[in-house]
Parts: structure tokens; C-alpha cells; sequence
């Protein structure tokens, strides 16, 4: 039946067949509901994707001891492309995009006009006029409005293009065995392109762990099989899908935020006081007044001159083994101080620890004396502890291996 | 070569007042124009051999006199208010003397009692408003002292004429004005007048929400105190920009003409100059951009140096004109069936109702012109016998609806408009085409061209209920102040909007002189 025969009610009906797929499914998808065991599933901006497959715990280890693969093919991806490219980029965000050298990537943050954080995210630098924007929520919109003035195109891909993150001591070994050579070279943050199935995968060395670990992007079509390479290939290196529990518990360790977990996102928050500066969740570090104009340039440069920032965002060591998830932080057993956004207890470290969003002076000039008040349920009762709290630097765990050039094996 | 404290783009009459306010408040001013002469709008130009149009203005109706005196601008024949005729193709004239109708001749005794209770009130009303014209709009966040007097002085003297004007106040505010006029009145002709009046160089019929607006507008201006009231300086139109250039040149303020600004100079936030067309730099610690906001923020500075958000806003400032201008070439001085001819030398308006305002506006809705259109007419050349060779006569008209985006394209449409304009013209004024040796109809865009006007707009934005007072242009940028340090605003674009009042460009100079950050 073609278009010339359907009824208008078919097509009326064709046109909202999105409906029938709540969740999409990821280029991998087909890869994962093999392996799952415990059917664990979660909505990642759309996508079923797994919070765990197998067992939280083994995932856990695998990326602290072996080798882990996460499908990241639910982050929102934008090709962005030009001659103005670098210079639309550079007054989107807030690091100078002029630094980034072609085959590299930087940890950026992009604000709106009043200086709140519209998200966090990693820019590739793919050629000159070549870039690759991945982040949490989607920003079109926001990303098409900038481009006035500017000679740039750009584009969604997050449905194109497969991601998979490759995390842990033996992915190095993973990579190496699976034939992609020279990967030894490849330093934090660099970037580099292979051949695949007569394409190319892009590989970075970069991940969400704090660990060894590497991120793959290719073409939907050849999305299976890089996973079946790498699978393969990882059999003797102890390759273990996991899912987002496991990798959560190392992005907390590695002390990374995430967007609408850790903080509230510009566009998110419908509260006028959940919107955050830059300084105000930790990334005061990527803010370059230096470089040219970007967006929340003035703001952000007023609050830090006029001291109006409200929020402060810290790394706490928490006393015993209880994840002190969402509790309330205090001051003096007795002020509200903040809350606690995202804990657990660290199974590398062997430490309670937690991030946490304090409401200014707490966190900047009280920072002593802090406490959080854990309400862990036991039987249908809660247990009220007031544990004492310590700011302490991130990341948690510090991993030698990260960084390590060449990688180890092990 | 000399340095300047503060640069304007524009030698309009606005950037001429803030350029003589600064000035005159011991800054060293250049002014930048783009074209060879200065006036912005009310630069005159030769339209066929031997006959002259003074500009897209052809009545002053709202010159402040606070502005005036300030800054020496020395216009005479403020006493000789001019009387505004009402035509509906029956031979039966309304004409208004004084300020907006202090008298009326041709309508019943009943209905010029039932029009002066009515002018009354809205002058009453628009008085209110009008204390907000002379200073910036508050701040929103940044309530000042003098917004506080201001709001109280307008709340004072709404209670002072008791509890049941302020309600009448509160309830007129945001009407249309076909209902105020309901009312009110029972003279087709009047109401007619009145719905042209409040959406003449607005995008908005007299039935739609919030158009009594443009009526209040009208009635904050005032000629020599009186308000309502439009005069044409001796000399004619033709002398307003001379007489702003004069008073300019006697502060010491530097003009160059001929001089297009390409870019402002802005590097993270701060405004520091501009760079000419041919690629000079002249540099100063204050630039006042006296042109369209559009055309400051969207092509003068990099898009680079503003926020998405703020370009986001800027881009949607609505600024399509809706009207067309007409001058005619004429052998004779037209006899329009019915007018005084004691009225000739005042302002003519060609309307039957508001019923036809609102029929007219229908189409500019959907990007066409009125079949049946509305019009202003003056006869310049009667002040200003320099503009048409002797026994000659020059017409000007402000004809609407004519959208800016016309669905058929102006190069089709403009024929056919013009063709309707002057069959209504020689309906009015049986003879008139034979005695036409030109005419020269400019539709938003060839004004868009001809004054460098983003959308053929004279307002420099609409001006309506949220384009007004703090969203004018646009918030971030209400104020005269801008998110770059350095950079104002003193366009009609700026509050308090557009005709040739001085206030925009007065305003702005007066909030820079103040050394003012908020």
C-alpha cells in the first residue's frame, strides 16, 4: 500500500507512531538484552538503558579491577561545524576553545545570559572546523539561537552516532588486543581515529570513572560490531558489560557531577533559587575572563566582584559506613546548611563520602562543624543519625593509572 | 586628531539632542551620520524636479518643550496650533480646532459636549502616563528614589481626583479604542478619527486589545504645553532639522555626514568605539548608538560581544511598519470636497468609521494591503512654499495599512497600492489625478532603504503594551543603558518611543551625564 491509497486516518496514525516506542532503544540494545540478567532497566533521556545487567557489585569491580563497557549512546551529541566554529563555540562556553587543540578534548560548561549553568559537558575538537558536543539535556534551541551572526552549522547526532565507554586498568589491553594500534600514545584527553569495518570509529581517551579508560564513537551501522570486536577481544582481560549504578559509584568517587542530579540546570529548574552559577556547583576553574565575550561573561564576573554567589558546592567525608544519600547538611548540629546531593559508601576509597551543595557561608567561611543527618530506614522505621561531616578535596580516589602514558595492562 | 568622550551613530533629531545635552554637559561629542546630510527622518529630499518632501514627518505634534529649551533648539510658530479635518467622501467636513478638538465644528451640540467630556478624561489619563516620559524607566530590581516619586506623583494624582477615576484609570488602560470611543461618542466621522489616531504606525486595528494605547501615546505630546496640539515651524518641516543641527553645532558637538559606522568596538562587555565604514578607528569611553536597536546590536556589534538570550530578545523586538508615505507632485492646490479652506493648511484625515480603520487592518494581518485604506493628509508646501515651484503644490499622506512584508512582494504590490491610494485620493478631491505631475510613494520598504529604518518602522519597534517602558526596547537593554558598558541606546527605539519629541536622545544623555551604572 502506498501513500496514494492510505486513508487519512492511516496517516493521521502513522504520523504519532513515536507513541508506540516510549523507550527507544540504543544501538547496542540488541548486545545488552543478551547479556541481561536482572532486566534492571531506566530511562536515559529516551533511551532503556540498564542500571545494572548482571550484578551491581561485579559491574562495580570490573571497572575498578578489569575492564567495564558502558553504552553512552544516550548522551546528546552535536556535531558542530564551520569556519566560525571555534569562535561560536568559544562565547557559548566558558573555557577558551582556542586552547583545545585539534584531536583533543576538554571538560566545559555553558551558561545562559544571567550566568546559570545550562548544562556540563565534553567538546572534541575533530578537525579545525570540526567539533563534537556531548552533554546531558538537549539544547538545540539554545545552541541554534547563538549561532546568529555566526557561519556555523550545526547538528544533532545522537541518534547517528553509537558511543560506547570502555573504562577501567585492562581497557588499554582491550584496545591493544582488539587491534587498534597505537592506542599506547594516546595521552588524557587525546583523541584518535581508527579503521572499522570499513569505517572509523573516533576513540578518546576520556570517561566519566576516574580511571584508565576510554570513550568510542561510530556510525549507528557499525555499532554491533565494535562491540563484538572489543567483546572478543576483552574475553582474557575480564570485559564486563555494566550498567549506570556502577558507573555512578566511580563518577562520585572521581567527584564528577551531573547535571540535574548535582545541580539543577537553567532550563530545568522552574524554582528561581535552583539555578546555579558556575562557582556555585565547583566549576568555577573552567571560567576564563580573559578570553573573549561568552555567554554569563558579566554575571558571573558581578557576583564574584559584588559576592552575591549564594552556593557552594564541597566534597564531604562522612563519619560510619551509612550513605548519607539526600540528607540535610548542618552546621553546628543545629543551622541548615545544604544538602547532600549524591553519596555512597567508597568501596576503593573504604570511606563515606558525598557531594554536597551548601548555602553560603556554609562551605566557604564556616566549614567547620559540619554535620548530616542520615535517615536510614530499618523494618519500617526510620534511624535518625547526626554523623559528623568533613569538607575534604575531590576526587575521592585518585588513580595513578589515569593519567599513566603508555597505559599500564593491568 | 582630536579625541571625543563619546561618539553618536545617527545625526537623527534624537542623536542630535543627546549629542547637544552631552555636549552641553562638557563632554566632547562626535556625531556620526550615514548619509550626506543629517535629520534621520525628517531629512528632506527631492522627490520629482522642483518639489522637495521635508521627510517622513510632516506635523510636530510632540516636540517637548523641556528638551526644546534645554538644548536651544529655536522652532517658531508654536502658537499657531494646526486644526485636523475629518473627510468620509460626503462633503460633510468635522474639523478640530485648537489641541485635539478644543472646538469642533459639524457635529451636533450634543456630540461636541459628549467629545469634550471624552478628551478630557483620556487627557486626564494620558497626563498620568506622561510623567514617565521625562526619565528612564525604572529599573526592575533597581527601584530608584525618583521612580518612587514618580509612581507615587501618578497615584497622588489619580486619588486627588478621587477613588472612582483611578478604578476608570486601572479599567481604560490596557481597552481597545473602539470601545472607549462606544462610549462615548455616537459620530461615525469622530470615532473614525479617533481608531485612526491610536493605530496610525502601529500594527494594530482599533478593535484589538490595548490599542487606546497609541491614542494615550498621542496625547503625552503636547505643542507648547497645550496638549494634543500639532503646529508645522515656520519655515516648514524642512527647518527642524537645521534647527537641531544648529543648536548641536552652537554646544561645539563635531558632525561628520557621509560617515557610515561599519562596527562598534566591544571586547568582553566594553564598549571602546566604532570602526567607519572605510575602516578608521575612532575610539571614546561612551558610545550612543542614536539607530535602530536591531541595527545596533544585530549588525554594528558583533553578535559575539551580547548574550544568546539578549540577541534572542533583540531579534524579537516586532518592527514591521504598517504604513506607507506619500508625496505627490501637484500643478495646483488640491480641493478636497468639503474642507475649509481655513482648514487646508492643518492635517486631513480621509476616514468614514472605525468600522473601516478596523476592515482596513484585516489584510495587514495576513500580509496584505488595505483594498480600502486610511490616510493623513498635510499640504506642505502651504508653510514651506520652497518645497514646489510657484503656483504649484506639494500633498503628503501617511497612508495604512501597508505591512512591511507584503505576501505579493512590493515590487507587484506597490502599483497596485498606489493605484488605490489616488482613487481614494480623487474620490476626496475630484481632480486631482489630472493635476498630478508626480508621485512617489515609499512602502515600509523603501523607507526601510531610504532611512536605514530596520522594517520601515518610524517607531524603531512597535509600540505597544510589552515593547513599553521597561521592555523597550527590550528588558536588558531598557534604560539606555545596555549590557555593554559604554553602549546606549537613544533611538525612538529607547523609551519613551518614537515621533519627533527629542526625548529618546535627551533621556539617554541626561542618564549617561548622571554617572549612573544601573
Amino acid at each position: 500500500m502506498n501513500a496514494m491509497t492510505k486513508s487519512a486516518a492511516d496517516l493521521r496514525r502513522a504520523a504519532r507512531d513515536h507513541i508506540r516506542v516510549p523507550r527507544l532503544e540504543t544501538p547496542f540494545h540488541d548486545r545488552l538484552m543478551a547479556i541481561s540478567e536482572v532486566n534492571d532497566w531506566y530511562n536515559w533521556a529516551g533511551y532503556k538503558a540498564p542500571h545494572s545487567l548482571t550484578d551491581g557489585e561485579l559491574e562495580y569491580f570490573a571497572i575498578r579491577s578489569t575492564a567495564a563497557l558502558f553504552d553512552i549512546s544516550p548522551m546528546v551529541k552535536y556535531r558542530i561545524t564551520g569556519p566560525d566554529a571555534e569562535r561560536y563555540l568559544n562565547r557559548l562556553t566558558l573555557r577558551d576553545v582556542r586552547k583545545l587543540g585539534v584531536n583533543r578534548v576538554h571538560y566545559t560548561a555553558w551558561c545562559d545570559d544571567h550566568g546559570h549553568v545550562l548544562d556540563d559537558g565534553t567538546l572534541f575538537r575533530l578537525g579545525v572546523e570540526e567539533f563534537r558536543l556531548c552533554c546531558q539535556e538537549r539544547h538545540l534551541p539554545w545552541l541554534l539561537d547563538s549561532a546568529f551572526g555566526f557561519i556555523v552549522d550545526i547538528r544533532e547526532e545522537t541518534e547517528e552516532i553509537a558511543g560506547l565507554a570502555l573504562q577501567g586498568p585492562t581497557s588499554y589491553a582491550v584496545l591493544r588486543d582488539a587491534g587498534f594500534a597505537g592506542m599506547e600514545r594516546l595521552k588524557p584527553f587525546d583523541i584518535a581515529t581508527f579503521p572499522h569495518e570499513g569505517g572509523e570509529v573516533t576513540i578518546s581517551r576520556t570517561g566519566f570513572t576516574g580511571d584508565l579508560g576510554y570513550e568510542l564513537f561510530v556510525p549507528r551501522a557499525r555499532a554491533l560490531s565494535l562491540w563484538d570486536r572489543l567483546w572478543t577481544a576483552g574475553a582474557l582481560h575480564a570485559i564486563r558489560a555494566i550498567g549506570y549504578g556502577a558507573l555512578n559509584q566511580t563518577r562520585i568517587e572521581a567527584g564528577f557531577i551531573v547535571a540535574n542530579a548535582d545541580f539543577m540546570t537553567a532550563e530545568a529548574a522552574l524554582r528561581a533559587d535552583r539555578v546555579r552559577m558556575p562557582d556555585e556547583i565547583g566549576l568555577d576553574w573552567l571560567v576564563d575572563p580573559d578570553k573573549p565575550n561568552f555567554n554569563g561573561r558579566r554575571a558571573i564576573l558581578d557576583a564574584r566582584r559584588n559576592q552575591t554567589l549564594k552556593h557552594i558546592l564541597v566534597g564531604l567525608e562522612i563519619e560510619g559506613n551509612i550513605s548519607a544519600e539526600h540528607a540535610i547538611v548542618y552546621h553546628r548540629q543545629k543551622h541548615e546548611a545544604g544538602l547532600v546531593t549524591a553519596a555512597i559508601w567508597s568501596p576503593t576509597a573504604k570511606r563515606n563520602i558525598a557531594i554536597a551543595s551548601l548555602e553560603r557561608p556554609y562551605g566557604s567561611k564556616f566549614t567547620n562543624d559540619l554535620w548530616v543527618e542520615i535517615y536510614a530506614m530499618r523494618e519500617l522505621k526510620y534511624q535518625k543519625m547526626m554523623k559528623r561531616a568533613k569538607i575534604v578535596p575531590r576526587p575521592f580516589v585518585k588513580l595513578a593509572r589515569r593519567t599513566a602514558t603508555p597505559p599500564g595492562l593491568k | 586628531m582630536t579625541s571625543f568622550d563619546a561618539i553618536v551613530i545617527g545625526a537623527g533629531h534624537n542623536g542630535l539632542a543627546a549629542a547637544t545635552r552631552l555636549a552641553k554637559g562638557g563632554r566632547r561629542v562626535l556625531v556620526l551620520e550615514a548619509a550626506n546630510e543629517p535629520g534621520g527622518a525628517t531629512r528632506g529630499r527631492e522627490f520629482a524636479p522642483g518639489f522637495r518632501s521635508a521627510g517622513l514627518a510632516h506635523l510636530v505634534n510632540r516636540l517637548d518643550v523641556e528638551v526644546a529649551k534645554d538644548i536651544g533648539v529655536d522652532l517658531k510658530g508654536y502658537e499657531n496650533l494646526l486644526p485636523t479635518t475629518v473627510l468620509d467622501g460626503s462633503g460633510r467636513a468635522i474639523t478640530l480646532h485648537g489641541a485635539y478638538g478644543e472646538s469642533i465644528d459639524g457635529v451636533s451640540a450634543e456630540e461636541q459636549a459628549a467629545f469634550a467630556a471624552m478628551r478630557k478624561k483620556l487627557i486626564f489619563q494620558a497626563g498620568i502616563l506622561k510623567r514617565f516620559l521625562r526619565r528612564p524607566p525604572p529599573q526592575i530590581g533597581a527601584v530608584s528614589l525618583g521612580d518612587l516619586s514618580t509612581l507615587a506623583g501618578a497615584g497622588l494624582s489619580l486619588i486627588r481626583k478621587g477613588r472612582s477615576e483611578g478604578r476608570d484609570f486601572l479599567r481604560m488602560l490596557l481597552m481597545n479604542v473602539a470601545d472607549v470611543t462606544d462610549e462615548y461618542l455616537t459620530d461615525d466621522r469622530l470615532k473614525g478619527l479617533l481608531a485612526f489616531d491610536s493605530t496610525l504606525g502601529i500594527h494594530l486595528g482599533p478593535r484589538s486589545p490595548t490599542s487606546l494605547l497609541g491614542l494615550y501615546y498621542r496625547l503625552t505630546g503636547d505643542v507648547a504645553g497645550r496638549t494634543g496640539g500639532q503646529f508645522v515651524p515656520v519655515g516648514g518641516m524642512a527647518s527642524i532639522a537645521p534647527a537641531f543641527l544648529r543648536a548641536a553645532e552652537k554646544a561645539g558637538v563635531t558632525i561628520r555626514c557621509a560617515t557610515p559606522v561599519g562596527r562598534i568596538l566591544a571586547d568582553r562587555g566594553r564598549a571602546s568605539g566604532v570602526v567607519l565604514g572605510d575602516g578608521t578607528e575612532i575610539t571614546a569611553p561612551v558610545v550612543v548608538s542614536a539607530v535602530h536597536p536591531q541595527t545596533t546590536f544585530l549588525r554594528l556589534v558583533d553578535p559575539a560581544e551580547s548574550g544568546t538570550g539578549f540577541v534572542r530578545s533583540v531579534k524579537n523586538v516586532r518592527s514591521h511598519g504598517n504604513v506607507a508615505k506619500l508625496d505627490l507632485a501637484l500643478d495646483r492646490i488640491p480641493d478636497f470636497t468639503g474642507l475649509p479652506v481655513e482648514a487646508r493648511n492643518g492635517r486631513i484625515v480621509l476616514v468614514r468609521s472605525k468600522e473601516q480603520v478596523e476592515t482596513a487592518f484585516n489584510p495587514a494581518k495576513y500580509g496584505e494591503f488595505s483594498p480600502d485604506p486610511v490616510m493623513e493628509i498635510t499640504l506642505p508646501s502651504l508653510a514651506d512654499p520652497s518645497l514646489a515651484p510657484s503656483g504649484a503644490c506639494t500633498l503628503s499622506a501617511l497612508v495604512q495599512y501597508a505591512p512591511y512584508r507584503l505576501k505579493a512582494g512590493w515590487e507587484h504590490g506597490k502599483p497596485a497600492f498606489l493605484k488605490i491610494v489616488l482613487e481614494t485620493l480623487e474620490r476626496h478631491a475630484p481632480g486631482i489625478g489630472k493635476s498630478i505631475l508626480a508621485a512617489n510613494l515609499m512602502t515600509p520598504v523603501d523607507i526601510e532603504a531610504e532611512y536605514n529604518l530596520p522594517g520601515g518602522h518610524w517607531h524603531h519597534g512597535e509600540l505597544q503594551a510589552d515593547q513599553l517602558l521597561v521592555n523597550r526596547p527590550t528588558g536588558a537593554a531598557s534604560g539606555y543603558k545596555t549590557p555593554i558598558e559604554g553602549l546606549y541606546l537613544a533611538s525612538a527605539g529607547a523609551h519613551p518611543g518614537g515621533g519627533i519629541s527629542g526625548l529618546p536622545g535627551w533621556n539617554a544623555a541626561r542618564h549617561i551625564l548622571s554617572g549612573a551604572t544601573a
